[in-house]
């Protein structure tokens, strides 16, 4: 099948004077139309550099990002992004905030209110329409940004550790959300993540980055049945996953505390 | 909550406020009959309570508060239009910002009063002098919370409105503005409470206009139960304020 994103020899440094960090180093992969793909890898591995740059916020980078054969530049309207930290807006309802990509884009109030409420609804929050956001709860947020990315129908959504300010219970219960709403919509998916259980709860591959430089150390196909949902992490096989990607991981993220303790040592 | 118990918690602080008036007066009026307080330089609450009627009837207070509503909120809306408008300047030019901050927050210390014969010998002894020098006493509190404000969006916002490819001027009025809303009109609030002082404090010197004058007038007689009638008045019109910046507010923000 014919990809719908690809990353080809991405490479990112960013200059602090005389010193150059290369945060991503030759970052190539693919992303197949429906397909979820989550991008894991300790603190320090250019995860959220990767992410900025295939939405395009980070311009100034060697290789080549493309979509639907279209090489890219600066953010795209086939890409929608959701955000680490919270970012609906605390002005706006939430179906205000839902309906805020389709008011850009010209829509009337009426019709895209009527829209956005579809996408409150897709995310579990009928009933929470005219609420602002500091009357919901972190997770309740979260999915309201996901729903206003949703309104804007992006061909791929990318997520930047969506749920990582969550606690455990609610990021399992978020994640059923998520592939629920995956398999609804077949929406192409890129997660960037550092939690395993998460990336496997929702991914079809895990693409595993070492630490700084940021490369691709390995990508695992999880076959775990469709339709799933955060039940799958009971299975032995999910289990087997979990620790498969954490013996690959454990290198790149202990290379990463030595490097942040000499770092802290250096700072003294 | 039960619509009893709402309806009580909107209504108890109300209630708590005027319970506790009530007993500072009663205090108040308490300590002066038995001599503590002098009445001569304290007047009994009672007696400032009966000098309304007087000060309502014989002193023309409504229209006098009307006439120094008016200044303040003449010299409100210049204070909110060019406050504003430097704010926004400020926030775009860093060097100007760099240059002129510190100046700004020390304006906002200065004794703007001060310069009022300045303006008087430019515009008159009329209510131009009186709304200038409530621009001026109220432009520095605007222009540093416009500016806090405006800088202070946080980054991820601004992030959401580029992914969405907002361009410049969408990305200021659908997230820069109203993400500093708050901010700016706390800026606001503050500008029209110091233009309003300035503003009562020159039509006192001046013997000029509304309420300030009518002050002046009642002290120099030496009526202290009016002159607390009358101050009672110029507490109102800051109420009064204070409430419509907050609909204004309120009303901006769901736009």
């Amino acid at each position: 099948m014919t990809a719908v994103l690809e990353v080809q020899d991405l490479v990112k440094r960013f200059s602090n004077g005389a010193d150059s960090i290369t945060a991503v180093d030759r970052v190539s992969f693919t992303v197949a139309p429906g397909e979820v793909l989550a991008i894991i890898g300790p603190s320090g591995c250019g995860k959220s550099t990767l992410f900025n740059v295939i939405g395009g916020l980070i311009d100034q980078y060697e290789g080549r990002v493309v979509i639907e054969g279209e090489t890219v530049a600066g953010p795209h309207p086939a890409i929608g992004m959701v955000f680490q930290e919270e970012s609906t807006f605390p002005w706006r309802t939430v179906e205000d905030n839902v309906a805020f990509p389709l008011e850009i884009a010209g829509v009337p109030r009426e019709e895209r209110l009527k829209r956005a409420r579809e996408y409150v609804a897709l995310v579990g929050l009928s009933g929470f329409e005219r609420h602002h956001p500091a009357q919901l709860s972190g997770g309740m947020r979260q999915r309201v940004a996901i729903a206003r990315t949703l309104a804007s129908r992006p061909k791929i959504l990318l997520m930047d550790e969506p749920f990582a300010a969550l606690d455990e219970q609610t990021r399992f219960l978020l994640g059923d959300k998520v592939l629920q709403i995956q398999q609804q919509l077949a929406q192409t998916t890129l997660l960037v993540t550092h939690n395993i259980a998460e990336a496997v709860q929702l991914a079809d591959r895990v693409l595993v980055m070492t630490y700084r430089p940021g490369r691709v150390k390995r990508i695992v196909d999880i076959a775990l049945p469709r339709p799933r949902t955060s039940e799958a992490a009971s299975s032995a096989e999910f289990g087997r996953y979990v620790a498969h990607i954490w013996s690959d991981l454990r290198d790149e993220a202990s290379r990463g505390m030595l490097d942040a303790e000499a770092q802290s040592r250096r700072a003294e | 909550m039960t619509e009893r118990e709402s309806a009580l918690s909107r209504v108890a602080p109300v209630a708590v406020g005027l319970v506790t008036i009530v007993v500072i007066f009663a205090i108040v009026e308490a300590l002066i009959r038995i001599g503590w307080i002098n009445r001569f330089i304290v007047p009994l609450p009672s007696a400032v309570l009966a000098a309304f009627g007087r000060v309502i009837a014989e002193e023309n207070v409504l229209w006098r508060t009307a006439f120094t509503g008016a200044e303040a909120l003449a010299a409100g809306i210049l204070v909110a239009i060019f406050g504003g408008a430097i704010g926004v300047l400020l926030t775009r030019r860093r060097v100007l910002r760099l240059a002129t901050e510190t100046w700004v927050a020390a304006l906002a210390a200065a004794p703007i009063v001060m310069i009022y014969p300045l303006l008087l010998v430019t515009f008159g002894r009329n209510a131009v002098t009186i709304v200038m020098i409530g621009f001026v006493a109220g432009l520095p509190p605007v222009i540093l919370k416009t500016v806090e404000g405006l800088s202070g969006t946080r980054r991820v916002l601004i992030d959401v409105g580029r992914s969405f490819k907002l361009s410049a001027t969408q990305e200021f009025w659908k997230i820069r503005f109203p993400a500093a809303l708050p901010t700016i009109f706390v800026g606001l609030r503050l500008g029209i409470m110091f233009a309003l002082i300035n503003i009562v404090g020159v039509e006192f010197l001046i013997n000029f206009g509304g309420l300030g004058q009518l002050v002046n007038d009642l002290a120099e007689r030496y009526d202290l139960p009016a002159t607390y009638a009358a101050i009672f008045f110029v507490v109102l019109v800051s109420v009064a304020f204070f409430l419509v910046t907050e609909r204004v507010e309120r009303w901006l923000a769901t736009r």
